[in-house]
């Protein structure tokens, strides 16, 4: 489909697609690190989100302020703003998650000069009425700090906008979950993960005509079900940047039905209530959403988050993908594969960097895994 | 008193002998560390027997409620410490690992996580827990330790949010930890099931404060050349103000412990014996290795006056006020050093180094706890320009002793005092 050469264009050089968009259209682009990022009001303050990620060039410039022990999404966020290619920044967003970030947020505020830098001290319990008070309470003050360091006023309709923008993209993503669900071969994996990256960076509206388009066209052909042996997979963890893992888990013989990842459905998961005040949806969302590890839901939600998928997904196994050196999603692994083993669903823990290609290793272990299901 | 418990009197006894024999004391008026940590350890133990609860509390969390409520709190990263001193840790790290925990996570959590399971450890496990306090502000990592404890004991955990201060203490924050000081409470009550005794929260938070305004003076006096202490002996009698800090013992104790560092003051006697460089310490000990490093350190006639990490304990005390106890305790408990900007916690190391006149500055780059870690080169970069002293920087793990490499560590540790011995010269 051309639409999707056309995000592969945008994903694959995603500084080009911003550069340009800001010298046409003067809108100002705002980098995001995490899917906690209250993206509404940024978009609803007339600028763009996007969601960073680190560079496959190498950190060195990096390593003079995190250390090696710090997962490579960070440092490699880092090196690319200290190599200077996010000059075209209007400002940054950093979400309180995980210790990791928390600190990167830090280092940036302390060496890299931008116009406008907000931290989003979220509640790491969601909880609580006093937890989900707070989150209310924050976004309120975010939506201050954007009016100020954007010089643009936030209005209710421009909220409203938003959300509706938003809401569109969540419904049209979740309806490609399903149809791959149901006919996973309509697709294939680079192309899904090329789709939600794209959601990541381009004008909002304009990916979501795109992506409409793009799921209305699936929806035809899904018709025409090819039957099929592959084995069906969900992915579990915190990022995927390795498009070629997709290739991989094919070329093994197996095919994604699901993921529980920060760049999915963590991303798009749970539309906001459009019959309540904009802020206090949006709360409500980011406080009922599938929780990242770094948030605290409850004791097994993400344990059985994950069982619904698979069983909803009808998934053969999973595949755990991690970043080396992420805490949260460590912490939580032993006792979500505990209830995977209790529920005889095999599972694979694959622990990455962000700049590591799919080598050989993966690919037999993908391949041993993928045999015994 | 049964076999159990008497068998882990005879460990405790063992443990605390083989580190206390470099630094403890004895004192007229106050028991010794050995003394009040086997007291305080067998009523844990026995709390089964006494009716007692026994709540497991992060480092940083708010332990006075508990002590007002007789609940028994302890400190799994007390533990921990003791783990990593009596070089059990990388055995029940490995077995972490064992039980699926990667080996890049904080090694308190591992070492705990496998001790629990296990009862190991130098002083045959903890007792079990009737409910998990948890306080964030220390890091996340302690979030996701307990909900695992929370798992495995099936008890009631407390989350005690303090949102994260890049900047400074914003009012939706204070609302928020205020509020959930309230809950705090509740959950003590619920769990207790009793009412709740706030004449004698006053009186805990009254010790509490008088506790930390002694931790702080007995570190004052290392301000003092020679230091008649050091980063060492710190690191030993820290332990009640963390595990003990809201009661009479422990206020005692550093009365005890103040006298006897104003006195050799007075009689200028001073820790390292020619005390010539005086340097200062970044992050959590390397337990392993604490006898050895000083020892390296004073080979060199070099002392570590002051650090970081001991001080976190009542670096937070100008938000106190007395008067309102809850109320600024929210506060206190929020801005603690390692829950602030890294411009912030720079800011207070060079305090630091000006109220104890250092020559260098030592950083341990600490693999298990990042929100310690990350930030310490631009710490150091700050410090150097500022100060423009010597820094250096190790890494290390502070329980996990596979990541300590002597030899190339004390060829840094020799070459850094080389370095700043030059520059004293001048
Ligand atoms: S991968 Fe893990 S450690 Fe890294 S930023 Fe994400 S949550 Fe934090
Ligand atoms: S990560 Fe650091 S602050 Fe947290 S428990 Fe471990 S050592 Fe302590």
């Amino acid at each position: 489909m051309d639409k999707i050469a056309e995000f592969r264009t945008i994903v694959e050089h995603p500084y080009s697609y911003l550069q340009k968009l800001k010298d046409e259209t003067g809108k100002k682009i705002v980098g995001t690190v995490c899917s906690y990022a209250p993206e509404e009001l940024i978009f609803a303050a007339g600028a763009l989100p996007v969601r960073l990620f680190g560079s496959d060039s190498g950190i060195h410039r990096a390593d003079l302020h995190l250390q090696s022990y710090c997962c490579s999404l960070v440092r490699g966020i880092l090196e690319e703003a200290l190599s200077g290619r996010l000059g075209l920044l209007d400002g940054m967003v950093f979400p309180h998650t995980c210790d990791s970030i928390q600190r990167l947020s830090d280092v940036w505020r302390l060496n890299l000069v931008k116009p406008f830098h907000a931290d989003v001290v979220l509640p790491v319990k969601l909880t609580t009425p006093s937890a989900r008070q707070y989150l209310l309470d924050v976004l309120k003050k975010f939506k201050t700090d954007l009016e100020c360091g954007l010089a643009q006023e936030i209005t209710e309709a421009g909220l409203i906008h938003a959300v509706r923008i938003y809401n569109a993209i969540r419904v049209q993503m979740m309806n490609l979950y399903q149809l791959r669900c149901e006919n996973p071969h309509m697709i294939n994996g680079q192309d899904f993960h090329t789709i939600i990256r794209a959601g990541m960076i381009m004008e909002r509206e304009a990916f979501l005509e795109d992506l409409a388009a793009i799921v209305s066209e699936l929806t035809k052909t899904t018709s025409e079900k090819k039957p099929s042996h592959a084995k069906r997979l969900v992915l579990s963890g915190s990022i995927c940047s390795h498009p070629d893992i997709y290739d991989a888990i094919e070329t093994a013989g197996g095919v994604v039905v699901g993921d529980d990842l920060c760049t999915g459905s963590r991303y798009f998961e749970g539309v906001i209530n459009e019959n309540l005040p904009p802020l206090t949806a949006i709360a409500q969302r980011y406080a009922e959403r599938a929780s990242c590890p770094a948030k605290h839901a409850g004791l097994t939600n993400r344990g059985e988050g994950l069982l619904k998928m698979v069983k909803d997904c009808k998934a053969d196994g999973v595949v755990f993908l991690f970043l080396k050196f992420c805490d949260p999603h460590a912490f939580d692994y032993p006792y979500l594969k505990e209830m995977l083993d209790r529920g005889k669903i095999p599972s694979l823990l694959l622990e990455m960097e962000e700049q590591t290609q799919a080598g050989g290793q993966l690919q037999t272990r993908l391949e041993t895994f993928i045999q015994i299901l | 008193m049964n076999s159990s418990n008497s068998d882990f009197l005879k460990t405790l006894g063992i443990y605390l002998f083989g580190q206390a024999k470099k630094f403890s004391l004895r004192f007229k008026k106050a028991p010794t560390m050995k003394e009040l940590m086997m007291v305080y350890y067998s009523e844990a133990k026995s709390a089964k027997l006494t009716g007692k609860k026994v709540a497991w509390i992060t480092s940083g969390g708010p332990v006075e409620p508990l002590i007002a409520m007789d609940i028994i709190p302890i400190y799994p990263e007390n533990h921990g410490a003791m783990i990593g001193a009596s070089k059990m840790g990388a055995g029940l790290c490995e077995k972490a690992e064992a039980m699926g925990y990667s080996n890049d996570l904080c090694s308190y959590a591992r070492s705990d996580i496998a001790c629990a399971t296990v009862n190991g450890g130098p002083i045959g496990g903890l007792p079990r827990p009737d409910m998990l306090v948890c306080c964030n502000n220390i890091c996340g990592t302690v979030l996701k330790w307990y909900e695992v404890q929370a798992r495995y004991f099936n008890v009631p955990l407390f989350i005690l949010d303090t949102p994260f201060c890049h900047t400074g203490y914003s009012e939706e924050a204070a609302r928020y930890v205020r509020a959930q000081i309230d809950e705090y409470i509740l959950f003590i009550e619920e769990t207790c099931k009793k009412k709740y005794d706030f004449e004698r929260l006053r009186q805990v938070g009254h010790l509490s404060y008088e506790g930390q305004q002694l931790w702080q003076a007995v570190l004052d006096t290392a301000a003092h050349r020679p230091a008649p202490m050091s980063a060492f002996d710190a690191f030993y009698h820290l332990a009640l103000i963390v595990t003990l800090r809201g009661t009479k013992e422990a206020v005692n104790y550093y009365q005890q412990l103040l006298s006897t560092m104003k006195d050799r003051v007075a009689r200028g006697i001073s820790v390292v014996p020619n005390e010539k460089y005086r340097l200062l310490w970044d992050n959590i000990p390397i337990w392993p290795r604490t006898r050895w490093l000083s020892q390296k350190f004073a080979s060199h006639n070099a002392c570590l006056v002051a650090d970081t990490y001991t001080s976190a304990w009542c670096g937070a005390m100008k938000y106190i006020d007395e008067s309102k106890f809850l109320d600024s305790m929210a506060e206190a408990y929020t801005r603690i050093y390692l829950n602030i900007g890294v411009d912030e916690m720079a800011k207070m190391v060079i305090e630091m180094i000006d109220k104890y006149d250092v020559d260098g500055f030592v950083l341990h780059s600490n693999r298990s706890c990042k929100p310690y870690s990350f930030g310490q080169l631009d710490i150091q970069r700050i410090v150097e320009k500022e100060r423009g002293i010597p820094c250096l920087m190790i890494e290390a793990d502070m329980v996990d002793d596979r990541s300590f490499s002597e030899s190339q560590i004390s060829t840094r540790i020799d070459a850094f005092m080389e370095i700043i011995k030059e520059r004293k010269k001048i």
